[in-house]
């Protein structure tokens, strides 16, 4: 099975003078498969339609395979697509679906089944080809559509929320099937999500988009570690990483001396150019939070005010004293003891903090990441 | 005083009272009548019972039979011609194209129209020897034909005007083709099918439902023609646009025969009766429901 590259310059599209993608450059390598994420009407479907050659870009240029494609036909492109409705022919019987785009190319009639065949041995449907859309349950359709696709050999899958229609346990169950699938095939695959945990657990790559911007394109790891502006941080990671206010108070080689309405703390951070404006923001993960071991020095006090229990582990909410901000999310073991009310005081694993500049962008880097290798 | 019960019968007194005196009493009292020798002008209590007699009689009426062939020739050709035109003028309409609602209404237009005695006046002028057509085929230097006078275009003029009366099946078809989603096209066109062979293959079979309710409709309306041929051609000539309907009128009301016309009724009503039920019958060959009833091996959810 061939594989190759999908590359966007400067892309833009506008619907009615709206601007929906606003100049979007891409690079998707053979094999790849990369992840679109970001909040709803950000423009995702929208990329991918425009890369399925469904829509046709404004401005901009869109090469799959080497072959520029902005304006070929969508059958012309190499390209199949998933899409979230399934989108199956509903008075077709599954075979008959899986086989469409062969008989629309004429292939003969033997060469037709054995494909047929093939595919629904790999998707687990070889006893359903006789039935119709409407007789499946929703993972069954979502393997049809993905099986509709894989028939083609394409050299591009293109993936819209395929399995948002799903409840959560097949959605987990599907998510792994399918990374097992690209595993498996190692076709190039553009798939779009509004899961974060499809995105981290499937993506060699993410790319996260905002209004028809791109925000930050990297590993799933390197845009949770690392994330690029507050956007991201916020975006990437569940529960939310905790922003507090700070203020800039001075910097050295490899780190950051910031002041906070509990007194001052030193972030390891290297790179870091004087912000414009003093006023910034720290970015703490919940996990990268803890109780202070008795002792240890503490970097926060507050009191708990809600605590989830989730089983292995627990999300203790706790308000700060003397800040004004929104309670923050600290993430413990399950068997934590913890109560409500209670006063507690914090450890702050440093080197994993985030800082932002009043323009929400990071300042700096954390001492572990090396620039040159995204 | 008034109960709920007693008010809801009230409400639904209008409708009743209309079925009964309109339709259930004809209904039943054309069926006495057409095994009755009754005529028009008579006293109804001096008609005699006659048994099957009125329909023995069309066995050797050579009127009837002609008028069965040409009815049966104007249905055949009006219902699949219609269909496909209207079919043909909806798909068309429903591209994404400028000024759209307008055309929408334009084609919607001779529907409103088309029904009206008016039209069909104005249809004999637009036919006759020295109407529209035969004057613009003159200005262009050709010798018009005697639309109504020849057998052939008189069948062919009336023909013409239930043609013209597409609307009301194409914007059910067209309502149709709207509920026909759009990502099953865009899957198509990623697939390669052209738009024709999307057509045939997407379009049409998910069509099927509103076909056979049109194909219905339309079956009807054609066996009951009669402003067309009543107005334009009074039938002729030779009999050959005189469709069942304007005979039955002709037979009840010009000769008086209110038996033998109660009888004729009752014929065309079996036809229809017939016609549509195998349409009904034929319905699990062709027509393709989303929710459909068969289908028992796929354990489909009700
Ligand atoms: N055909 C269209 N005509 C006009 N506006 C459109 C069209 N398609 C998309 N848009 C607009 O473009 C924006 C982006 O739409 P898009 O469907 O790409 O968002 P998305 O990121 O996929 O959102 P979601 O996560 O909800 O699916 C939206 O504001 C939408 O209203
Ligand atoms: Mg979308």
């Amino acid at each position: 099975m061939t594989s190759s590259s999908v590359r966007l310059s400067a892309v833009t599209k506008s619907f009615n003078g709206t601007d929906v993608i606003k100049g979007v450059s891409l690079d998707v390598k053979q094999g790849e498969l990369v992840v679109f994420v970001g909040p709803s009407g950000c423009g995702k479907s929208t990329l991918l339609r425009l890369i399925a050659g469904l829509e046709t870009p404004t401005s901009g240029e869109i090469v799959i395979a080497d072959k520029d494609v902005t304006y070929a036909h969508p059958s012309k492109r190499g390209v199949a697509m998933v899409f979230q409705s399934y989108a199956l022919y509903p008075h077709m019987t599954v075979e008959d679906n899986i086989a469409f785009a062969l008989k629309i190319q004429g292939r003969p009639k033997a060469e037709i089944r054995a494909k047929v065949h093939e595919v629904a041995e790999i998707l687990q449907l070889d006893h359903l080809l006789q039935r119709r859309p409407k007789a499946l349950s929703g993972g069954q359709r979502q393997r049809v559509a993905i099986g509709r696709a894989i028939v083609r050999e394409p050299d591009v899958f293109l993936f819209d929320e395929p399995l948002s229609n799903l409840d959560a346990s097949l959605r987990g169950q599907m998510r792994v099937e399918i990374a097992r699938l690209h595993r498996k095939l190692g076709a190039t695959s553009v798939y779009v999500t509004h899961d974060q945990i499809e995105a981290m657990t499937l993506a060699d790559k993410i790319v996260v988009l905002r209004a028809g911007l791109v925000e930050q394109v990297g590993s799933p790891m390197t845009l949770y570690r690392h994330p690029a502006n507050l956007f991201v941080a916020g975006f990437i990671g569940s529960p939310r990483m905790n922003i507090l206010p700070a203020t800039f108070a001075g910097s050295t080689a490899d780190s950051v001396r910031i002041q906070t309405a509990q007194g001052s703390l030193i972030i390891p951070r290297k790179d870091v150019s004087k912000p414009a404006s003093d006023k910034i923001q720290l970015g703490l993960r919940p996990e990268s939070l803890s109780f202070a071991a008795p002792g240890a020095e503490a970097h926060l006090t507050g009191y708990v005010t809600l605590i989830e229990r989730l089983g292995g582990e627990t999300f203790a909410y706790v308000a700060l004293k003397e800040f004004e901000c929104e309670p923050i999310i600290i993430k413990l073991d399950g068997e934590t003891p913890v109560h409500n009310h209670q006063e507690v005081a914090l450890t702050i694993e440093l080197k994993r903090a985030h800082l932002f500049d009043a323009d929400g962008l990071a300042l700096g880097h954390a001492p572990d990441f090396d620039p040159a290798q995204v | 005083m008034f109960n709920d019960k007693k008010i809801g019968s009230l409400y639904v007194a209008p409708f009743v009272i209309g079925f009964l005196l309109f339709t259930a009493f004809p209904f039943v009292a054309s069926f006495v009548l057409s095994l009755t020798d009754a005529q028009l002008q008579d006293q109804l209590g001096s008609a005699n019972f006659t048994g099957l007699q009125n329909y023995t009689e069309m066995g050797r009426d050579a009127t009837f039979q002609k008028s069965l062939g040409v009815t049966f020739f104007y249905v055949f050709i009006t219902v699949p011609l219609k269909l496909a035109f209207a079919l043909f003028i909806a798909v068309v309409l429903n591209f994404k194209l400028r000024a759209i609602g307008f055309f929408r209404t334009a084609y919607y237009l001779p529907s409103i129209l088309g029904g009206s005695v008016a039209i069909a006046i104005v249809w004999r002028f637009v036919f006759a020897g020295d109407g529209l057509i035969n004057q613009a085929l003159e200005i262009i230097g050709i010798t018009g034909v005697n639309w109504l006078g020849e057998p052939n275009t008189a069948m062919f003029s009336i023909i013409l005007l239930r043609l013209w009366q597409f609307g009301s099946a194409m914007v059910v078809f067209l309502a149709g083709l709207k509920a026909i989603p759009e990502d099953l096209y865009e899957a198509a066109d990623l697939d390669g099918a052209s738009r024709v062979r999307q057509f045939w293959m997407i379009t049409l079979p998910l069509l099927t439902p509103v076909l056979f309710f049109n194909f219905i409709m339309q079956i009807v309306q054609a066996f009951q023609e009669f402003n067309g041929p009543y107005i334009i051609t009074g039938g002729g000539p030779l009999k050959s646009s005189y469709l069942l309907p304007l005979m039955i009128y002709e037979e009840g009301f010009k000769y008086f025969n209110l038996g033998y016309s109660s009888a004729l009724s009752w014929v065309l009503f079996v036809i229809i009766a017939v016609f549509t039920a195998i349409a009904f019958w034929s319905q699990k060959h062709w027509v393709f429901y989303a929710q459909d009833r068969e289908d028992k091996n796929g354990g489909a959810q009700k």
